[in-house]
């Protein structure tokens, strides 16, 4: 296990120990990982690695065999509702296909949680909040008005990070931003996360299989192997871990692609945040 | 990392300089009410705000700050921040300049403009169905003449589960709703004592009208919305345009079986539904209108005529057609999502029942006209 790159800190997800079986299988089995304030971490591993059953038991969404799981300072297997209340209004998730609400407006959608936390909040100051999130997350102001089934993949996604912003969350959680986007629109998505990371100063878990965002955005990489964490450190240290796994997925045919590409990616990036 | 109790927002004007105001505390989302509240405090004459010792700042805080600006015409530049806050208030103020074109009207005019969608919508649908209706029956003449687009399997299954599957309902319905038609019946007709005319107004009722119609309502709501859902949601996953692909008419492949069995089991049904219906009757005339069984059945010999049962059984296959037709055919609107799925369901049965009602009605009328 990595030691975590600051000590100072306390870090902002905490877990030790921590086991999930399905059955008889067994997909953790002693987890630890810690994630700091302010960074992008980046979680990968194979098919069926557990990747998203460790998202969901931090999330509270399953409770673990084993293990203690903290989340802000507070434990994240409590039984009791009014304690992972307070987990769930400080933490925003991003599910795959953004998980919209598909009856309501994009709108609607985002000023959901704010309309289940803060009731006393005026009809007028809500709207303008949803509209600020929506444009936060790079929509244009028109799509407050549409249904999810109107917009394209990568704008529904996009509507996803505005609801999961909508209370300001100092967490954020996004499985597999990328997947099922075209090249363009991920690099997009990619620059949209970096710069809502830093103007929010959200600490975000990331859960992803495309290298180039692994390269692009994320300050640390956990790496999911054998039912542990194998390794969580800045990329450049984990390229070089000795482990067949690692070696197969960072200098297999597709991750020398990312890697020649990521130079030409951060270019044409800050040519873009220039403009 | 428990946080303290968090200081509400507060505000207050520089001692040297009237006109500039010092905020503080927490201009957060948790304190909405406070920051609207201490906002509408602040004095006039403000020109430069100093949100330097605000412990937290959220995007809530940063709004309400813009929307006092703009209430109060300063700008950005009359504002000083802390330097962590600064990427916020950027990011912010990048993207508020623009507006959604107009909200959603919910006027007269609204309203005009959603009932001018329902007809025309109405009208395409029915148009789709006539031309669907067209398209089955030219393939199915297609089928006679190429007998190998026939899939006997696909109709023998959809048989089951239309038919077979169909049956304990149908028989149960029918016979509570005989049962009741006789116990209606039987309490107006013990006044002029001529309850024995039960036997007529239940075998009537059943062979003419109840036995079909019970069982086609029962089928629209079992059935269309079945073939609706299943097929629908083969769209919604591709599988009919890979169909298509691999040179596969989803017509013959999804369509004409279903047809076909509905056009078999909805008659068979039918009379299933008749048989229970006359049961039911027959029951209650047993035991609770001193009425019989062998009595029952020498009145029905002698005043019910063949002609009745033919009435409603000759509306069976036109009932099976609007019913599988339909169902099919909304199936095949589906548009991608999975809402799209429960509506196109919702609307078959809608549909199925209120075309099978309506043609009932008709098909009463015109054997009253020609005294059949």
């Amino acid at each position: 296990m990595a030691a975590a790159t600051d000590t100072s800190q306390q870090p902002i997800i905490r877990v030790r120990g921590l086991v999930n079986r399905f059955g008889e299988q067994v997909v953790h089995d002693g987890v630890d990982l810690d994630v700091m304030p302010g960074e992008i971490i980046g979680v990968v591993g194979g098919s069926g690695s557990g990747k998203s059953v460790l998202m969901r038991s931090i999330l509270g969404l399953r409770r673990p065999d084993e293990g203690e799981i903290e989340v802000l300072g507070i434990d994240a297997r409590s039984e009791d509702d009014e304690v992972r209340r307070r987990i769930e209004r400080r933490t925003g998730v991003l599910f795959q296909d953004g998980a919209l609400f598909s009856s309501l407006t994009v709108g609607e959608n985002v000023q959901v949680p704010l309309k289940e936390y803060h009731r006393d909040l005026p009809d007028s100051l809500r709207y303008e909040l949803a509209l600020l999130k929506i444009k936060l997350a790079g929509l244009p102001a028109d799509a407050l008005d549409k249904l999810p089934s109107q917009l394209s993949g990568g704008m529904r996604k996009r509507a996803g990070v505005a609801r999961a912003l909508a209370l300001d969350p100092p967490l954020l959680f996004l499985d597999e931003p990328t997947a099922g986007l075209d090249p363009i629109g991920a690099a997009a998505f990619d620059n949209l996360i970096r710069t809502l990371q830093q103007a929010l100063g959200l600490t975000v878990f990331l859960i992803t299989h495309d290298l180039d965002t692994l390269y692009a955005i994320c300050d640390r990489i956990a790496v999911l192997a054998d039912k542990k964490v194998i390794a969580c450190a800045p990329i450049a240290e984990v390229e070089q871990l000795d482990h067949p796994w690692v070696q197969e997925y960072f200098h297999g045919p597709r991750a020398r692609a990312a890697q020649t590409a990521r130079d030409d990616n951060t270019r044409a990036r800050d040519m873009k945040a220039a403009d | 990392m428990t946080a303290p109790a968090a200081p509400p927002p507060r505000i207050q004007t520089d001692d040297r300089d009237p006109a500039r105001l010092r905020l503080a505390g927490q201009w957060t989302l948790e304190h909405a009410t406070e920051v609207g509240k201490c906002l509408a405090q602040v004095p006039d004459g403000i020109t430069s705000i100093d949100a330097g010792d605000v412990d937290r700042l959220d995007s809530l805080g940063v709004l309400e700050l813009k929307r006092f600006a703009q209430r109060r015409k300063l700008t950005i530049e009359d504002f000083s921040f802390r330097e962590d806050h600064r990427a916020l208030v950027g990011a912010i103020h990048d993207v508020s300049d623009e507006r959604p074109r107009g909200k959603r009207e919910f006027g007269v005019y609204a309203a005009l403009a959603r009932l001018g969608f329902a007809v025309t919508d109405n009208w395409k649908e029915t148009l789709a169905l006539v031309g669907f209706l067209g398209e089955v029956l030219v393939k199915l003449l297609r089928l006679v003449r190429q007998p190998s687009r026939f899939r006997p399997t696909a109709t023998v299954f959809h048989m089951e589960q239309v038919g077979l599957d169909a049956v304990p309902l149908v028989a149960l319905l029918c016979f509570l709703v005989g049962a009741v038609v006789a116990f209606l019946g039987a309490n107006v007709l013990r006044d002029f004592g001529a309850t024995i005319f039960v036997v007529e107004l239940v075998s009537i009722a059943f062979l003419r009208e109840f036995g079909v119609l019970l069982t086609a309502i029962i089928l629209a709501g079992r059935t269309a919305s079945a073939f609706t859902a299943q097929i629908g949601a083969m769209v919604s996953r591709e599988e009919v345009d890979a169909m298509r692909t691999l040179g596969l008419d989803p017509v013959d492949l999804l369509v004409i079986p279903r047809v076909l069995a509905l056009l078999l089991m909805l008659p068979l049904l039918t009379f299933i539904a008749d048989i229970f219906g006359l049961l039911g009757g027959l029951t209650v005339g047993a035991y609770s209108l001193d009425i019989p069984p062998q009595q029952y059945l020498a009145r029905m010999q002698d005043t019910i005529e063949l002609r009745h049962f033919w009435a409603g059984l000759v509306k069976a296959p036109l009932f099976a057609l609007v019913i599988s037709l339909i169902g099919c055919l909304e199936g095949l609107q589906v548009k991608g999502t999975a809402q799209s799925v429960g509506e196109r369901t919702t609307s078959s049965v809608v549909q199925a029942i209120s075309l099978v009602i309506i043609l009932d009605a008709f098909a009463a009328i015109w054997f009253m006209e020609v005294g059949i």
